[in-house]
């Protein structure tokens, strides 16, 4: 049986997260969408891929965005720590490129605990800390039935959570409401 | 009728300030001249005197220069450093008296009466000031008179220092030109034999008046000392700047935060009293062996208030070696912005002050430019159609407007190798070594380039634009270019 949804996604404050998967930054600007006050977005400068803020701009309104480009992943995470322990930042993203240690991982919880604010950490597949509060797989699913204008159905699967259980769920971003809605999986 | 004490005005003429300046940078032998274009031709804009007594001349053409004298060096003109070098000798010449103005673009103009007794008389403070502007490299025609026209007719034509009261003999055998005229008005002068100035003192006023307009025997009158004439002094900026000096050196972060916090406090009541808010600081803190350490805070906002930027030095500081002891600590405002007072509310909360804090801080570790937004510009082209500025120089805007959907990432381009180069979608394709097969399209959408700016990635023609929703999940933003057909993957959707 599949536990709440609820329970898990909205992601818990004050606690480091991390997503893997094709659809990390998907996951990711969702979280953005749900974080009340200025999302920082911390990436390595070298990397070719940029975000659009065009197409941010269904999720939430790319002017509560701040981006931070950084030399390497050292530096991305002195910024992390920093942005994170300030609190003035609602939700800091980190994009990692290494695999990150046991007391990296520790010092972003813990300066997410003093500042009161959220981390998530976009991690290549099995480059995570396991001081990391949950852990998410999201990949992108073609839908046979969807209608045209639909956003892309997303499978979110939770393979890590120190405070519950584990479990997948369909769901999909509603443009006009804003919001994640949950697709039931029989439409397989 | 006795006025006061009688004035005296020293006029200085750079007639070579230009390649003076060029050369006491760099110095050089033999024939040198600065040249600008003017209307697609290169002319010489100043010259040295090597060059000058070869027989060249300031705005001949450059190619007929080099002709004349084939060894001739050039470089390009720079009249703005011109500019500021010739307000760097009105700072200079504030050391004679305290009343300098800028003449034209090549001169100085002092007020020296009352001050030529501080040097030991009127002679010995003209061989004063020749002396060290000879020692600098810069030369300099200097003339002395009671009015301004006159020291500026002695600067310019036949040096020299006329003595109290005796303008009009010191001035009359020189050339009408010397009144500051136009070219016009010398040449009308000529034609009526009027060469000198003595000769246009003698002659009836009233027939020169109605001829060349009042303008002409106002200089006249200017330059004998009839009609007043002001010099006008440049303000100083303010200077944004405190120090202390401490009698014991100090090497404690403790005790040098608690230094900085007293400059602070003195440095922000200045910026308050002229509604100036600093954007970079710069501590300079110098060490009993005189070598100096200077830490830098470049602040997200215009600020003046010392309690928010002292712990903002912290890293900074931290990073001092303070080797045995400072005993010297500076601190300056490099730059200020305008920051008018604001009326605060109760409403207002301090949230906005500390995100400005964080990004201070993230940008002193990573360059306050890495900190960005994005901004909205006006474009249809998906790579134009923001703006990555840094958030500290840029307000953040919300008129974001799409009519159709956007990928959430974008990447230039990478051509689909092995794909049939038709323009419907390809069934099959690779990309990053993954394979896709195509489910569902939606398209085109054609974008066409923006002619009006030149652009690599734009040689291959008009895009058309297609959302391609594949069977493996992914959603892509390929584009076909009908012109050189090929396709390409741009962007990947949220």
């Amino acid at each position: 049986m599949t536990p709440d949804f609820a329970s898990s996604f909205p992601l818990r404050t004050a606690r480091v997260h991390e997503v893997c998967g094709p659809s990390a930054a998907s996951f990711a600007v969702v979280c953005a969408s749900a974080a009340q006050g200025t999302v920082l977005w911390i990436r390595e400068h070298w990397r070719p891929e940029g975000l659009n803020p065009l197409g941010l701009s269904p999720f939430f309104d790319p002017a509560k965005l701040l981006i931070a480009q950084v030399k390497d992943q050292t530096e991305g995470l002195a910024v992390a720590e920093e942005a994170l322990r300030d609190g003035s930042v609602a939700l800091v993203i980190l994009e990692i490129s290494q695999p990150m240690g046991l007391i990296q991982g520790r010092r972003l919880q813990l300066s997410a605990k003093a500042g009161k604010s959220t981390g998530l950490c976009l991690i290549p597949e099995g480059m995570g800390s396991n001081a990391a509060e949950s852990r998410w797989h999201a990949s992108p699913i073609f839908d046979h039935f969807s209608a045209a204008g639909d956003s892309t159905l997303q499978r979110y699967e939770l393979i890590k959570n120190k405070s519950g259980t584990l479990g997948s769920w369909h769901v999909r971003w509603d443009t006009a409401s804003r919001r994640l809605h949950l697709v039931s999986a029989t439409g397989e | 009728m006795f006025d006061g004490i009688q004035r005296r005005v020293v006029s200085i003429w750079f007639p070579r300030l230009a390649s003076d300046r060029v050369l006491r940078m760099r110095p050089l032998e033999g024939p040198f001249a600065l040249t600008h274009s003017i209307s697609n031709t290169n002319r010489i804009y100043c010259l040295n005197g090597a060059a000058e007594r070869l027989g060249l001349s300031a705005g001949m053409p450059f190619s007929d220069a080099r002709a004349f004298c084939p060894d001739l060096q050039s470089r390009p003109a720079d009249p703005l450093a011109d500019r500021r070098f010739q307000h760097a000798l009105r700072r200079w010449a504030v050391r004679y008296c305290p009343w300098v103005g800028l003449e034209d673009g090549d001169g100085l103009v002092l007020d020296i009466t009352g001050t030529a007794h501080l040097f030991g008389g009127e002679a010995e403070l003209l061989m004063d000031m020749r002396q060290r502007l000879s020692r600098a490299g810069i030369s300099a025609r200097i003339g002395l008179g009671d009015s301004r026209g006159a020291a500026w007719a002695l600067a310019h034509h036949g040096e020299g220092a006329a003595p109290v009261g005796t303008a009009l003999e010191a001035l009359q055998d020189l050339p009408v030109a010397a009144l500051r005229l136009e070219e016009k008005t010398v040449t009308g002068l000529g034609r009526l034999g009027l060469r000198t100035i003595g000769e246009l003192a003698n002659a009836a006023r009233a027939p020169l008046t109605r001829r060349f307009g009042p303008s002409l025997l106002m200089r006249l009158d200017q330059a004998l000392g009839q009609q007043p004439e002001q010099i006008t002094p440049l303000k100083d900026p303010p200077h944004y700047g405190v120090r202390m000096t401490l009698p014991e050196p100090i090497g404690i972060k403790r005790d040098v935060m608690e230094g900085t916090s007293r400059l602070l406090t003195q440095l922000c009541a200045k910026l308050k009293s002229r509604e100036t808010g600093a954007r970079v600081l710069a501590l300079t803190l110098r060490r009993v062996d005189q070598d100096s350490q200077q830490v830098e805070l470049r602040l997200a906002r215009p600020m003046r208030d010392a309690a928010r930027i002292l712990p903002l030095f912290e890293r900074g500081i931290g990073d001092v070696d303070a080797g045995y002891g400072i005993d010297q600590m500076r601190l300056e405002a490099v730059q200020v912005e305008p920051m008018p007072v604001q009326q605060l509310s109760h409403v207002s909360s301090g949230g906005k002050d500390q995100l400005d804090d964080l990004v201070t801080r993230i940008g002193t570790r990573i360059g306050l430019e890495n900190v960005q937004r994005f901004l909205p510009a006006d474009s249809h082209i998906p790579e134009r159609s923001f703006l990555i500025s840094p958030a500290a120089y840029s307000a953040p805007s919300s008129t974001w407007s799409t009519i159709r959907p956007r990928p959430l990432h974008i990447f230039p381009p990478a051509p689909l190798i092995g794909t049939h180069a038709a323009p419907t979608p390809p069934k099959r394709f690779r990309w990053r070594r993954m394979s896709f097969a195509t489910a569902r399209v939606s398209g085109p959408e054609r974008i066409a380039s923006e002619w009006w700016l030149e652009s690599d990635e734009w040689r291959t023609g008009v895009r058309d634009y297609w959302c391609i929703e594949t069977r493996q999940g992914r959603r892509l933003w390929l584009f076909f270019t009908p012109q050189s057909p090929s396709w390409y993957v741009q962007g990947e959707f949220a």
